[in-house]
């Protein structure tokens, strides 16, 4: 992790620098149409299995290895070939490569883990799944995990001035 | 293997929805969490576009009495708003805040070839067993 050390001016230049770069690779479109097929994802496993496309649940089972789970990898399977489809057949562009940050990763991976098994479940099995079936129980998750993610976000940017 | 098949393809759907939507990409969702910094409103679309389908289709598939190919539907039976759910969610949310990775687009960054998605993903399954076996 580094510290930022930039002054005002500069700051104002990048921002407008940084503005225009979103905006010419913001797209719109790709984005609704992307959460589309995330959502088809999760209406055809509940439509024909009868599961719920929670990811983080997913994994978690996954990882127990039992027989009555095993299901569960075949569908983290799908993710990587969707994946893999996605970056070398369709992709305009590859996906930018994020700064490597292990701490950051070693440190959210294990709050992840820990909260999203304690809250029982993630933004696909709370937001996209629970959202679909109307649960108070899901909104509530939503609105909390995206409140503390915006105001973590807030502290690590812009009160600590970390970058990573 | 009817059973396997639409799991795989649900799975690949998954998989490449994260991918066209770049949210496999953290930045996309650390520019969306920076509501004071240069918002990118990306990760908006994706929930929205997901969440406009399965509450539409839900409805449809949850009125029936079973799923096509299985007996039963696995839904959560949980609906209190308890302690481990607020408190659950608070610690996700500052992990995601400070990663920038959900579980879902940890899985699919994986393919990228970068190291940042692998660590977190080990990181995420070590968590996520610290808390199976925390004594509760």
């Amino acid at each position: 992790m580094r510290k930022c050390s930039r002054n005002g001016v500069k700051l104002s230049n990048q921002k407008i620098l940084d503005l225009t770069k979103i905006m010419a690779d913001f797209n719109w479109l790709t984005a609704l149409f992307g959460g589309v097929l995330i959502g088809s994802s999760a209406t055809l496993l509940l439509a024909f299995n009868g599961r719920i496309a929670g990811i983080s649940g997913m994994i978690n089972g996954a990882i127990t290895f039992s027989k009555q789970e095993n299901w569960r990898w075949i569908f983290i399977l799908g993710m990587l070939l969707g994946g893999i489809f996605y970056e070398y057949v369709l992709a305009p562009q590859p996906t930018p490569k994020s700064t490597f940050a292990p701490l950051a990763m070693i440190i959210g991976g294990l709050l992840v883990g820990f909260g999203t098994r304690m809250g029982s479940g993630c933004t696909s099995g709370h937001g996209v799944c629970g959202l679909g079936r109307l649960s108070i129980r899901s909104l509530v998750a939503v609105l909390t995990f995206l409140t503390t993610a915006i105001v973590t976000v807030f502290i690590v940017r812009h009160v600590l001035r970390l970058s990573f | 293997m009817k059973e396997q098949l639409t799991i795989l393809l649900s799975g690949l759907l998954f998989g490449l929805g994260l991918g066209l939507s770049q949210m496999i990409d953290r930045d996309r969702v650390l520019g969306f969490l920076d509501v004071t910094g240069v918002w990118d409103p990306t990760l908006l679309f994706v929930l929205g576009g997901a969440v406009t389908v399965t509450v539409i289709a839900f409805r449809f598939i949850l009125s029936r009495s079973q799923p096509i190919l299985a007996n039963d539907f696995h839904l959560p039976t949980k609906k209190d708003i308890d302690k481990p759910l607020i408190i659950g969610a608070i610690i996700f949310g500052i992990g995601w805040g400070i990663a920038g990775y959900c579980p879902g687009p940890g899985i699919t960054a994986l393919v990228l070839g970068i190291w940042n998605p692998i660590l977190f993903m080990i990181a995420f399954i070590v968590g996520s067993l610290a808390y199976k076996w925390y004594p509760k």
